[in-house]
């Protein structure tokens, strides 16, 4: 294996302007339209990704949001080497992913789904030692990490099964663990906690944050669940219709998207006409959750604390979900729109 | 070379382990595998028969020789990859094994030997038993014995080599059960397989010999039961060593364009 001093001032994953689109036949439906795509075919081209640049340093985890179709997986294929990109440049660890190269490929892990590093007949460990002799893992340090993950995971029981007889959480962890088992340095794993229960989710989680540690291992993860980036990321990259959005603090993406604040108010008796002060959430008794722009969150506490009788009251940013929801389902533009440059900015 | 010695033995075992769970499967590829060659030597026998005991040079125990040792010319290199590499590309499979710093090759040619090691456990009495039922007429010497081993591994490296490439197609082309089937009517009838190549018509002879199908079964057969003249021998070796270079030529290209191609689907 050849190996270079590490550059620690270099990041562990560079990636400038990154491009994939695909080419995609496309009829009109009917009879006709298949009869004449006989000779004329048509095709479209579907930009999946489309020109994102970000870096992450090493030993940092990073959370990759976007809805279905944001181009989250395609990123992460073209940084794992699985797929060519149509434009742009990306260095992993100094390599470049799609050449996969065999130094590369030794030192980092995609995890996609749950049927990868199994052999679906085998007993997991029989698939494990497979995995030691691909990447070829020294005896004692395979002994090593496989303790280490047979702890973290609880594998213990499960190694002897056949993969077909585990249940869909048992899997993943397996999967994890077989991912892992060469040690690398940079993780990409594509929803990670996917169709597994909380407690499963939970455990998987504080697992990738236990191995990012101890390995010091960049972690980039794209994930559905909310709890999944919120537990392990501080910072995240969100990207939509194949560019980016945002970068930077899991915070700051509250700060920049939503331009509300939520006023929830507990009053000594109800009290009517509560529309004037903001835009009603939710009223239960004598609590009350109010709405109002982030501009007039001041303004509107000290109208409340004036004119009202006020047991308590706290000022929150919106649930992040909610943010999400709302950047993702505007067809719009974004409110406050980021381009690329300056999203870079925000990570500083 | 070490390290791919471990993978080897790795890649081995699972295969083995995989094999056993599937010992219903198992046998019903070997029941093809095996019938397909005592068909034509049952049709080509009674042909012989009612030809008063011969098709041209080909005695009935002549036939049963040939085919008896092209079943297992075939058996060591036949390949499923055609079919394997289609389900891979659309399903997503080789993603995960595109990923590793080894070459999916060497996991499919483990696994290729290690099913063939495994069944001709069962393929070499059948054959014995075969032999007692069709009585053939075995014309090897110690020479074309020796001749044999060369020519059968040059010709399982040659269809391995031209059945990947073939199948690197799938990376373009969605459905490839038409490629596959032209290719199969093509090595049935231009391999030696259904007819033996010197009952062919001339034309037709003289165009499996410049095609790489002849090289990979017929030919081996031909050597082991000492049927060709020296100079055919050498031609034959030379075609051989020729259409595997090119073979390997055009399994790199494919491959590397084939890769890059890949959109991989699914997971």
């Amino acid at each position: 294996m050849t190996s270079t001093l590490p550059d620690f001032a270099a990041p562990a994953i560079r990636v400038r302007d990154l491009r994939k689109s695909y080419m995609v036949p496309e009829r009109e439906s009917g009879l006709r339209a298949s009869v004449r795509s006989l000779w004329n075919r048509q095709t479209r081209e579907v930009v999946a990704v489309g020109g994102i640049s970000f870096d992450v340093a090493p030993g940092e985890i990073v959370g990759f949001l976007g809805p279905n179709g944001a181009g989250k997986t395609t990123t992460l294929k073209m940084l794992s080497g699985l797929l060519y990109p149509t434009g742009g440049e990306a260095t992993v660890l100094g390599h470049t992913p799609w050449q996969r190269g065999k130094a590369y490929l030794r030192q980092m892990t995609l995890v996609m789904g749950q049927r990868n590093q199994l052999v679906w007949d085998i007993p997991v460990s029989d698939s494990y030692e497979l995995n030691r002799a691909i990447y070829r893992i020294p005896d004692a340090e395979y002994h090593e990490t496989l303790a280490e993950l047979r702890d973290l995971l609880d594998l213990g029981p499960l190694l002897t099964k056949p993969a077909r007889n585990l249940s869909l959480g048992e899997r993943m962890k397996c999967e994890l663990g077989g991912a892992l088992l060469h040690r690398p340095r940079v993780l990409f794993l594509d929803e990670p906690t996917l169709g597994l229960d909380v407690t499963a989710q939970r455990r998987i989680r504080a697992f990738i944050a236990e191995y990012a540690e101890r390995h010091n291992a960049t972690v980039l993860l794209t994930s559905h669940y909310m709890a999944d980036v919120e537990a392990l990321a501080a910072r995240v990259i969100v990207i939509h219709h194949g560019t980016l959005l945002f970068d930077g603090v899991l915070a700051g993406l509250v700060a920049r998207f939503s331009p509300h604040k939520l006023l929830t108010v507990d009053l000594e008796h109800p009290v009517a006409g509560l529309e004037r002060y903001g835009e009603v959430v939710s009223i239960d008794d004598v609590r009350v959750t109010l709405r109002v722009p982030k501009g007039s969150a001041a303004a509107a506490t000290a109208r409340l604390l004036a004119d009202l009788p006020v047991a308590d009251l706290s000022v929150t940013d919106p649930p992040i979900d909610e943010v999400i929801d709302r950047v993702f389902s505007a067809d719009e533009e974004p409110e406050v729109p980021a381009s690329a440059d300056e999203a870079l900015v925000t990570t500083a | 070379m070490i390290d791919l010695v471990h993978l080897y033995r790795a890649q081995f075992k699972t295969t083995i382990a995989e094999q056993f769970q599937y010992r219903g499967a198992l046998v019903i590829w070997l029941l093809g595998l095996i019938l397909e060659p005592v068909i034509y030597l049952s049709v080509w026998s009674a042909v012989a028969r009612s030809q008063g005991g011969a098709v041209d040079s080909f005695t009935a125990a002549d036939f049963a020789a040939y085919y008896l040792i092209a079943m297992m010319v075939d058996h060591a290199g036949f390949t499923w990859v055609m079919w394997e590499m289609e389900f891979w590309i659309r399903q997503g499979n080789l993603s995960p094994l595109l990923v590793r710093p080894v070459h999916p090759i060497h996991r499919y040619i483990a696994n290729n030997l290690t099913f063939k090691l495994l069944t001709f456990v069962v393929v070499l009495p059948v054959v014995l038993v075969l032999a007692l039922v069709f009585r053939p007429n075995f014309t090897i010497t110690a020479a074309s014995a020796l001749a044999f081993a060369p020519a059968l591994i040059l010709a399982m490296a040659l269809r391995f080599a031209l059945e990947w490439t073939i199948a690197t197609a799938a990376f373009w082309v969605t459905r490839v059960n038409a490629i596959n089937q032209l290719y199969f009517v093509a090595f049935l009838f231009l391999s030696g397989f259904a007819v033996p190549l010197p009952l062919l018509p001339g034309p037709v002879q003289a165009v499996a010999q410049w095609l790489p199908f002849y090289r990979f079964l017929g030919f081996p057969v031909d050597v082991l039961l000492g049927r060709l003249p020296t100079d055919q021998l050498l031609i034959g070796f030379g075609a051989q060593v020729a259409w595997l270079v090119v073979a390997l030529w055009l399994l790199n290209a494919t491959w590397a364009r084939g890769v890059r191609q890949y959109s991989a689907v699914g997971a």
